[in-house]
């Protein structure tokens, strides 16, 4: 599947399904997908709420190769309740992360993609959601230590709620421009805080808060990624030869403490402001 | 809206540190006490409110930017003082929990607050697989992604039998006006949907909690409760036997759905392996 | 949510599996997989308001066009228009049946 350098042939990946984005992500032919569809595990807790389930509970995971190297790989399908987590497909992230970590220890050498397009916590599945993110993380945590674990957030939903927290447990990040990536919803902040903290209608706010392009500058994601499949491609390949990184995000703890403690909370931060306090060059 | 800050975590915590050594974490929101607990050292960890916090989305107890940050420093600094001490010497680590939310607001998302949580849950995983017990006490609220950062990576959580105590992914007000139901709507829907209820006895049935902790008062405990409590600690680190693994959870009866989830994808791990 | 089953009679030829489409707003998913009855047997959940004569008037006109082949189909439908429907179940036929087309 090779494109050239053609942009009119060019595959967008934020367009194509969860299942499409894991087969792009992989070598060609090499996607074993796991408890697929055809297994019929639905979650069990929507149907009694009333609410029509989907064959794969929004999670589609693989095993395959990337370039040759082992993976899994797994993907939350944004448009299936927005990306949200309940027990199913908590299960299916977090039980293949394990396997991967069983894996591991045995000897073998499994990295993991994750793609991310997920508002968090299903709250109709609210404390099993939860408890599955607990899960999931407990899993990379023990993961990222023998293999990369690479994360992309792309558009439209971005990455949010417990998968924010997620998000910065991986070995590494990367984002496309209209990606997000942020704790809380906007409009959760505006309901508890009120619109004069957080306007959720302000597209340009939010973005310029939370998008793609500030997180980059912020140093909080390693990388942008192209929406092209064959940019993202690369750049995951990149990444996943790095290796296990010196150094987790989530463990920049003193620096992260001097930052955060200086800073001026008289008045409103903004995202310039922002890039001050974290951007890489700015001083401690 | 204004929330009054709770105090139940800092009433346990002073009683359950009596004897030991009490100091601020790297911000006065967190408060750290070492000791001992029944031959074994121990160290508290409570997130409490500071009227002061320097960031005011933060002041009520909240787990924000420094909160998750000092979290990280204060448990990693355990982890990296024992590393050379061998698995069934390593102290124990007593988490708190009495937090009702993480905070919200604009400058927390501008400053990562994902990634200062991120730091706390890493931590928190990372000592609880170098074979630190980690207990969470839970006397309070354990509110979605507070709790995540504080409590959840436990391998032991207790809570005390009280209804005050109170496991969810969203307060009850904010998740009925995001559903769009009322909230007495949402303890109907709760009754026959064990995961959305908010009342402990649902809770159990998920495995999440290995014991309830039955005591006379939880805002004025006796001194039998405190006894009792601090018991159950011993016992609960006891129980691990070495554990450092999250895993029994899935033994709670309404997660029959995560086990079936995880058997399929065992059975099919091998034949799925890339030829 | 409702949900319907309907039994129709249909044609013995090999079928593949086939899933296209999602649950998603406006939009459906349509599942076809093999089954040891005769029949086409239809499970239907659906998060629309209309009752079963709609469904069944949906499946009698795309028979017209598509004779079924024996197989369980599930629909979960996420309140999609009827143009959306036929548009799906009909991708997922022709999925199901392309080895029939391909000796055509």
């Amino acid at each position: 599947m090779s494109n050239g350098n053609d942009p009119r042939l060019a595959i967008s990946f934020v367009e194509q399904s969860a299942r499409k984005r894991v087969e792009h992500i992989l070598d060609a032919g090499s996607m074993r997908e796991m408890v697929t569809p055809f297994d019929r595990v639905t979650s069990p807790w929507l149907e009694m709420q009333g609410i029509v389930p989907q064959f794969d509970d929004g999670v589609v995971t693989a095993r395959g190769s990337i370039n040759g190297k082992s993976v899994v790989a797994i993907a939350v399908d944004g448009s299936f309740q927005g990306g949200s987590l309940g027990e199913v497909a908590g299960a299916k992230i977090a039980g293949t992360l394990e396997l991967a970590v069983e894996a591991n220890q045995a000897g073998e050498s499994i990295a993991a993609v994750l793609i991310l397009e997920t508002g968090g916590v299903r709250l109709q599945e609210a404390n099993l959601g939860l408890a599955a993110i607990a899960e999931i993380q407990s899993a990379i945590v023990a993961l990222r230590q023998f293999q990369p674990v690479v994360a992309l957030i792309t558009g439209p939903v971005g990455c949010f709620g417990g998968m924010s927290i997620t998000a910065g447990l991986c070995s590494y990040l990367l984002m496309t421009r209209e990606g997000r990536l942020g704790l809380n919803g906007p409009q959760v902040i505006e309901q508890e805080a009120g619109v004069s903290e957080y306007d959720s209608q302000d597209r340009s706010f939010i973005w310029g808060l939370t998008g793609g392009e500030q997180r980059d500058a912020t140093g909080l994601i390693d990388d942008f990624i192209d929406l092209d499949v064959i940019k993202v491609r690369q750049k995951v390949q990149e990444y996943l030869s790095k290796g296990v990184p010196e150094a987790f995000r989530s463990e920049a703890i003193q620096s992260s403490l001097d930052r955060l403690k200086k800073v001026d909370t008289r008045s409103q931060i903004t995202a310039e402001m922002a890039r001050a306090i974290l951007s890489k060059e700015a001083s401690l | 809206m204004n929330m009054l800050a709770s105090h139940r975590g800092r009433i346990w915590f002073d009683l359950l540190a009596a004897q030991m050594t009490v100091k601020e974490g790297a911000v006065p929101s967190l408060l750290i006490g070492e000791g001992e607990l029944s031959g074994r050292t121990c160290s508290l960890l409570l997130v409490q409110p500071d009227a002061n916090n320097r960031y005011p989305r933060a002041r009520h107890g909240e787990v924000g930017l420094l909160e998750g940050w000092a979290l990280a420093e204060a448990v990693s600094h355990i982890v990296s003082q024992e590393a050379t001490v061998e698995p069934v010497h390593k102290s124990s680590i007593i988490a708190i929990v009495d937090v009702p939310s993480q905070a919200y607001g604009r400058r927390e998302e501008a400053l990562g607050i994902h990634q200062a949580l991120a730091g706390a849950v890493s931590a928190y995983v990372q000592a609880r697989q170098a074979g630190h017990p980690v207990i969470s006490l839970l006397v309070g609220k354990a509110m979605s992604g507070a709790f995540l950062a504080h409590g959840y990576q436990a391998n032991s959580i207790l809570a005390l039998n009280d209804s005050g105590v109170m496991v969810h992914a969203m307060g009850k007000a904010a998740a009925a006006r995001i559903t769009m139901r009322s909230e007495d709507a949402l303890d109907e829907l709760a009754k026959t949907v064990p995961p959305m209820a908010y009342d402990l006895k649902s809770f159990a049935t998920l495995g999440i909690i290995d014991h309830f902790i039955d005591v006379s008062s939880a805002i004025a405990p006796s001194l039998e409760d405190i006894e009792l409590v601090q018991r159950q600690l011993v016992q609960a680190v006891k129980n691990l036997g070495g554990d450092t693994q999250i895993t029994k959870r899935l033994q709670g009866e309404n997660r029959e759905a995560s086990r079936l989830v995880r058997e399929r994808l065992r059975a099919q791990w091998k034949g799925a392996a890339s030829k | 949510m409702n949900t319907f089953h309907f039994t129709r009679p249909a044609r013995n030829v090999p079928i593949d599996r086939a899933l296209v489409g999602y649950v998603g707003s406006g939009d459906l998913e349509v599942m076809i997989d093999n089954s040891d009855q005769p029949q086409a047997e239809i499970y239907i959940h659906s998060s629309a308001e209309q009752g079963e004569q709609r469904w069944l008037s949906i499946i009698e006109r795309l028979e017209v066009a598509h004779p079924l082949p024996a197989m369980r189909m599930d629909i979960h439908d996420f309140s999609a228009t009827p143009g959306v429907i036929r548009l799906r179940l009909e991708q997922a036929l022709e999925q199901a049946l392309a080895k029939e087309l391909s000796y055509e």
